[in-house]
C-alpha cells in the first residue's frame, strides 16, 4: 500500500549537464528517504519510455538521465521531470533480497596498495582502517570492524565501474561511520576491495582507480562478463539498488578456501528474499534489523 | 581473414560507435574517443560509419596481415607504413597478405583510427564491439591488444574501393592547445566566484593520468569552495559530495586541485564535486591531446552547446555525403 510521505520534502535541484545529460539532486545529504524518492521518480521516468532517453541512472540521493538531444530537447525533458516530481509518490515497501558477503578485513593486498598511495591520504602515518577507526571514535580497529559488520547495509546506487554497489549502513544517523575520500584518487585499487567514503561502503567490482578508504577484500566476485558462478547466471552485474547486504568477517584460511571454490566455479552466496518497509525501519531500526538477520539465517 | 599483432603499441583497442543503455549499471558507452575520425576511416573503406576499428594511442601497433585487405588511417598524424614504406593518411590503401602495417610517432594528435574493410569481427557484447577494458568487456577478450593476438576480420562491402581520399577541408587540424566548451552547472555553486573565474581563465596542462576513462589537468590555481557544513554522508573535504552520477564530459575537482574530465570509458559516478560538462561536440578533441598539451575551458550556454552539436552533425553529414556513395 502506498501512502503520502509525511516528512517535508525539498524541491529537486536540476542541472543540465552539457547537451546529453540532465542531473537531479533530490537531497544534498544522504537518507533512505531521499533514496526512495529518487527511486520512485526514476522508475516513473522509465515507465514513460520517452524517445531519446538513453539511460536512467539512479544514485544515492540523486539521479541522472542520459539522452539524445536530437530526439528530445533538454528543456522538454526537464519539464517532464518537474511534472513527475509533483505527481510521483515514493513506494515505501520493497520486495528485495538480503545477501551475506564474506570479508577479510585488514588484508595484505589493500594494505600494500595503501602504502603506494600514502601521499594522497589525509594521514600518511596510519592505515586506512586505523585512520577510519580513530576519526570515528574507536580505540581499536577491531571495534571499528565490529561496528562495520554488525548491521546490514542498503544498496543505494550501482555504478562508478561496472556493477559496483554503493551501500548505506542501516543504523541511526549518529551511529553511521563517516570518512573523507582520499585527497586525490588512487590510480589503483585491488579487485573486490571493501571501500568507504563519506557514509558509504562499497565493493570495488574490478581493479582500477578509486577514492574510498580501503578496509578489506571479499572473495566473492560481483561482476563477471563470463557469468561463471551460479549467482551471476542471471546478470553479469550481481547487485541491484534496493539489495541489502550483511558483511561476515572471515579469516585468511576461510578466504583462501573461498577463493578455491570461486576458481572451481562452485562458490555461492547466501541470499534470501525479504520485504523492506521504510516506515517500519524508521519506527524501530533494531527490530527491523533483527528480522532481516533472521530471514538471512532462516533455513 | 585475420591480422596478427606483432607489436601491440601503447594502447590499441577495438572500438566502434559505442554502447548505450548500461550506464546505470556502471557500464559506460565506450567507443572511439574521436568519433569523427572513426567515421571517416570507416567510410573511406566502404564500412558503415560506426563499424569496429582499431584505436591506436601515441605509439601505434605493428600488424601482420594474413589476407589482402583495404585499410584507412585517420585521426592523429601517425604516418602509416607497409613493410616500411610510407602510405598516405586519410586514404584507402591495400595491404597484401604477409605485409606488415606499422605507424610512426604522432606528429599531431594522440589517437589514430585504423579501419579495415569489413571491420574487426569480435563478438558483439551488449550491442557493441567496443572494448571496455576496466570491466574486461567487449572488444578482443575485453582488453587492449597484446602481442600475438590474431584478430578476425569481417567481410568487405562492394563499396570498398582503393584510393578514396579525404579532401583537406574534411581533415580536422589537431592542435597542441584545445579550446573546450563547457556548460557550467552540477556543483559549481559550491565554488567561490573567484575560483570559478580562475578555472576559466587558467590555461591547463594535460597530466600523465590521461586515458580513455578521463583526462587529468594540471597547472591551474587551486580552487576554493564556499564555506559550509558538509551535508551528511558526503565526507569532510569541501570537494566531497554525497556520491552522485557523473555525466560523460563532466569535470570533477578532487580537493579543488586538478580537474578531471571524464571520457567515454568514464566512471559513472562518485563522490567529488563536478562543476560543469564539456559539450558533446568537443569531446573528440580531448582524446587527441597528449600529456603536456594545453587546454582552455570556455563557458557556453545550453543553446550554444546545441548549436555546436548541429554544426558537428553538419560536418559528419558532409563527410558522409562525400564518401558514402
Amino acid at each position: 500500500m502506498n501512502r503520502l510521505q509525511t516528512t517535508p520534502v525539498t524541491p529537486i535541484r536540476y542541472s543540465i549537464a552539457g547537451d546529453e545529460h540532465l542531473f537531479a539532486e533530490v537531497s544534498e545529504s544522504m537518507s533512505l528517504e531521499a533514496f526512495f524518492r529518487a527511486m520512485a521518480i526514476t522508475r516513473a521516468v522509465e515507465k514513460l519510455a520517452l524517445p531519446g532517453v538513453l539511460d536512467v541512472c539512479l544514485a544515492n540521493a540523486s539521479f541522472q538521465i542520459r539522452f539524445n538531444p536530437d530526439l528530445i530537447h533538454p528543456l522538454a525533458l526537464l519539464e517532464q521531470l518537474e511534472a513527475l516530481e509533483s505527481s510521483t509518490t515514493a513506494e515505501r515497501r520493497i520486495d528485495t533480497r538480503i545477501i551475506e558477503v564474506p570479508v577479510l578485513y585488514d588484508d595484505p593486498w589493500t594494505n600494500e596498495t595503501q602504502s603506494r598511495f600514502r601521499d594522497r591520504h589525509q594521514d600518511p602515518s596510519s592505515t586506512d582502517l586505523q585512520y577510519a577507526a580513530r576519526i570515528n571514535g574507536y580505540d581499536e580497529t577491531q571495534a571499528f570492524i565490529a561496528a562495520h559488520s554488525g548491521t546490514p547495509w542498503f544498496v543505494s546506487m550501482v555504478g562508478f565501474v561496472a556493477g559496483l554497489p554503493f551501500m548505506y549502513q542501516m543504523v541511526e544517523q549518529d551511529r553511521q561511520l563517516q570518512v573523507p575520500k582520499y585527497l586525490r584518487p588512487r590510480t589503483d585499487t585491488p579487485k573486490l576491495t571493501l571501500g568507504h567514503g563519506g557514509c558509504f561502503g562499497c565493493i570495488y567490482s574490478v581493479r582500477g582507480a578509486g577514492g574510498y578508504q580501503m578496509f578489506g577484500v571479499t572473495p566473492a566476485p560481483i561482476y563477471d562478463p563470463q557469468q561463471g558462478l551460479p549467482y551471476l547466471r542471471e546478470s553479469m552485474v550481481f547487485f541491484r539498488a534496493g539489495d541489502i547486504v550483511q558483511f561476515k568477517p572471515i579469516d585468511r584460511t576461510a578466504y583462501d578456501a573461498a577463493i578455491v571454490e570461486v576458481e572451481a566455479g562452485r562458490f555461492d552466496l547466501r541470499i534470501r528474499a525479504v520485504r523492506f518497509d521504510l516506515d517500519a525501519f524508521q519506527a524501530d531500526p533494531q527490530a527491523c534489523i533483527h528480522a532481516l538477520k533472521e530471514a538471512l539465517h532462516d533455513d | 581473414m585475420t591480422i596478427k599483432v606483432k607489436q601491440p603499441g601503447l594502447a590499441t583497442s577495438v572500438q566502434d560507435g559505442g554502447r548505450e543503455g548500461y550506464y546505470h549499471l556502471g557500464i559506460p558507452p565506450s567507443g572511439a574517443l574521436d568519433q569523427y575520425a572513426l567515421r571517416s576511416a570507416n567510410l573511406l573503406v566502404g564500412n558503415h560509419a560506426s563499424t569496429s576499428a582499431l584505436e591506436c594511442s601515441l605509439l601505434g601497433p605493428q600488424l601482420e596481415f594474413r589476407s589482402d585487405a583495404l585499410v584507412a588511417v585517420t585521426g592523429a598524424r601517425m604516418q602509416p607504413r607497409v613493410d616500411g614504406s610510407e602510405r598516405p593518411l586519410d586514404t584507402a590503401f591495400m595491404v597484401r597478405s604477409g605485409q606488415v602495417l606499422s605507424f610512426d610517432y604522432p606528429k599531431a594528435g594522440a589517437r589514430s583510427y585504423l579501419a579495415i574493410a569489413g571491420g574487426i569481427d569480435v563478438p558483439v557484447v551488449l550491442e557493441s564491439r567496443s572494448t571496455y577494458a576496466l570491466g574486461a568487456l567487449g572488444g578482443w577478450q575485453g582488453r587492449k591488444l597484446a602481442k600475438d593476438d590474431e584478430l578476425p576480420l569481417g567481410r568487405a562491402s562492394p563499396k570498398a574501393i582503393e584510393g578514396r581520399t579525404l579532401p583537406l577541408s574534411l581533415v580536422p587540424v589537431y592542435d597542441r592547445e584545445a579550446t573546450l566548451r563547457v556548460v557550467p552547472g552540477l556543483y559549481i555553486h559550491r565554488l567561490t566566484d573567484e575560483a570559478v573565474e580562475r578555472f576559466f581563465d587558467d590555461t591547463w596542462t594535460v597530466g600523465s593520468e590521461a586515458d580513455r576513462i578521463g583526462y587529468r589537468f594540471k597547472g591551474g590555481q587551486a580552487m576554493q569552495f564556499r564555506p559550509r557544513e558538509q551535508p551528511f554522508g558526503a565526507g569532510s573535504d569541501p570537494s566531497n559530495i554525497v556520491d552522485a552520477c557523473y555525466p560523460i564530459g563532466s569535470i570533477q575537482i578532487p580537493g579543488g586541485l586538478e580537474p578531471i574530465v571524464l571520457l567515454r570509458d568514464a566512471v559513472s559516478g562518485g563522490g567529488y564535486a563536478t562543476i560543469g560538462t564539456v559539450i558533446s561536440a568537443d569531446l573528440d578533441l580531448i582524446g587527441q591531446l597528449q600529456p603536456n598539451h594545453k587546454a582552455q575551458f570556455v563557458r557556453v550556454t545550453l543553446e550554444q552547446a546545441l548549436e555546436a552539436r548541429r554544426q558537428y552533425q553538419q560536418r559528419i553529414q558532409r563527410l558522409a555525403s562525400f564518401l558514402d556513395n
